[in-house]
């Protein structure tokens, strides 16, 4: 992907959580979002996803600006996977219905086609078995991958996950960051927020550090995670290893 | 173990509730209750001085009959229109028009804060009258479908409020429009929380349909006020008449309860 994020800000009544960041990738398939809890990187993953108007500045992904409309947002929306941290799914329908749902109704695939694809993408991920369990029939590790499964079934240029494991027990963090790395090598474009450090090292090729709404430190992980430059960064380094 | 003391066929500790109760327990209990709702039925009317004349009001059973397809006719239409009605302020409610909300905020607190009998008085004699709109019928059923509407409105608004905001959000992750999140996401939830409070409504709903008798509409109340009339009889016809909306309102009372017991089942 190419991302260029310019002077964006972003306000939750007279709270600043993002202050005029700047952010340029070239070419870059996994971004890493890491820092602080209130540092704003869920907000800016927020704003990529079209989900969040920023206040001010711009973001041109692959090089198309983001317009930040109503009614382009949705399009944007539309073009993009978003994983949240938990209750992606809705508890109504089964796995399946759940991947079908966008398939039909926003990406006007046939009920028949989107059922096959959407039967295609649960046997990769092995979840065939769960196709028609409703989500509180599933692990929460299943629910994640359901969910993982939605986002990718539509083809998206780009995939967005916002703490993706912060609601799981370790054992199904595992499970779903081992699917995230997988989409990772089959070439996707990833961004993800994350407090899990060894996962952003591994799979990240840029780690971007952000605290106080603005990035303290952009560049590959051996660098911000191993020999980082910013104060910022040595202090937050410091504080989550010592436990 | 029920026979074993004869404490255990009135009473359970409170350790023992969540058990189930062996069923000739609960059918001793069903008939002792029935039992002393008799006793207290036969004694107060052996004091009353009062000369039965059930022959005399038989002979206008249709009368009845009628009455009660009259009503049941009223109270189906109602249902009907009472949830479209419902529906719309519900959806008003929550419009990005303001005055939308305004007028649904008024109309479902003035109309749940004043009796149902002002209303249709007022409807009937005051704007009905005011319009020259003389359909007792059609004007009874549209008060009533208002006056049901306001509770329905509050019980559908609940229902989509109940919807958390982390449903709403995957809706518009996934690029569902307004309409679509409504129509896939929030309404097949929320109707789970909706149907038992609508159908403990539509009981309501059929004994509130009888002060129509106040605008002589002919449902049942009415006609069983025109017999006692012509009669010159009080209970001969006021025992049927209650019978007659018992026979109505209790199926739906226990559908109800069971739709509120699935409900739980399944969350």
């Amino acid at each position: 992907m190419r991302l260029k994020v310019t002077n964006v800000s972003k306000s939750f009544g007279d709270q600043a959580v993002l202050r005029q960041v700047n952010l340029e990738l070239e070419r870059v398939h996994t971004l890493a979002l890491i820092g602080p809890s209130g540092g704003g990187k869920s907000t800016l993953l927020r704003i990529i996803a079209g989900l969040e108007k920023p206040d001010e500045g711009q973001i041109s992904l692959n090089d198309k600006g983001i317009t930040f409309r109503e009614k382009e947002l949705m399009a944007h929306r539309r073009s993009i996977g978003t994983v949240f941290q938990a209750y992606n799914l809705f508890p109504h329908l089964t796995a399946l219905q759940n991947i079908t749902l966008p398939l039909e109704k926003v990406h006007h695939y046939e009920p028949a086609e989107a059922r096959q694809l959407a039967g295609e993408i649960l046997e990769r991920f092995q979840l065939s078995e769960h196709s028609h369990k409703s989500p509180a029939q599933l692990s929460g590790g299943q629910r994640q991958r359901v969910a993982i499964a939605r986002a990718v079934s539509i083809k998206p240029k780009l995939l967005l996950f916002d703490e993706p494991t912060s609601a799981l027990d370790p054992e199904m963090t595992a499970e779903v960051l081992q699917l995230i790395e997988e989409l990772r090598e089959e070439g996707r474009d990833l961004m993800i927020v994350t407090h899990q450090m060894g996962f952003a090292h591994r799979i990240a090729d840029q780690i971007a550090l952000l605290s106080g709404g603005r990035i303290a430190e952009l560049g590959p992980p051996s660098q911000v995670l191993e020999e980082p430059r910013s104060e910022v960064t040595r202090q937050f380094l410091a504080k989550i290893l010592k436990y | 173990m029920a026979g074993d003391k004869w404490i255990n066929w009135v009473w359970v500790s409170a350790d023992e509730r969540a058990k189930p109760r062996p069923p000739v327990v609960l059918i001793f209990n069903w008939l002792l209750a029935f039992l002393l709702l008799a006793l207290l039925c036969f004694f107060s009317f052996s004091q009353l001085r009062y000369n039965w004349n059930w022959d005399t009001v038989g002979g206008y059973s249709n009368f009845f009959w009628r009455g009660w397809l009259n009503t049941l006719r009223i109270s189906s239409l109602a249902l009907v229109l009472s949830t479209v009605i419902g529906f719309l302020a519900a959806l008003a409610r929550r419009s990005g028009l303001l005055v939308l909300r305004a007028i649904s905020r008024l109309y479902v607190e003035l109309v749940r804060g004043t009796p149902l009998l002002v209303q249709i008085s007022f409807a009937f004699y005051v704007v009905a009258d005011a319009f020259h709109f003389e359909n007792r019928f059609a004007v009874g059923l549209f008060t009533l479908s208002l006056f049901s509407g306001a509770f329905i409105s509050e019980i559908i608004r609940g229902g989509i409020e109940s919807i958390g905001s982390s449903q709403l959000e995957s809706a518009r992750a996934i690029g569902l429009t307004r309409l679509q999140t409504y129509r896939y996401v929030i309404f097949p939830q929320a109707i789970r929380v909706i149907l038992p409070a609508l159908a403990g409504m539509f009981a309501n709903l059929i004994k509130d349909s009888s002060l129509l008798s106040v605008i002589s509409i002919e449902e049942f109340t009415w006609n069983a006020q025109q017999v006692s009339a012509l009669t010159y009889s009080n209970f001969e016809c006021y025992i049927p008449l209650a019978i007659g909306y018992l026979v109505l309102t209790l199926p739906i009372t226990l559908w109800t309860q069971w739709l509120e017991k699935r409900t739980r089942y399944e969350t």
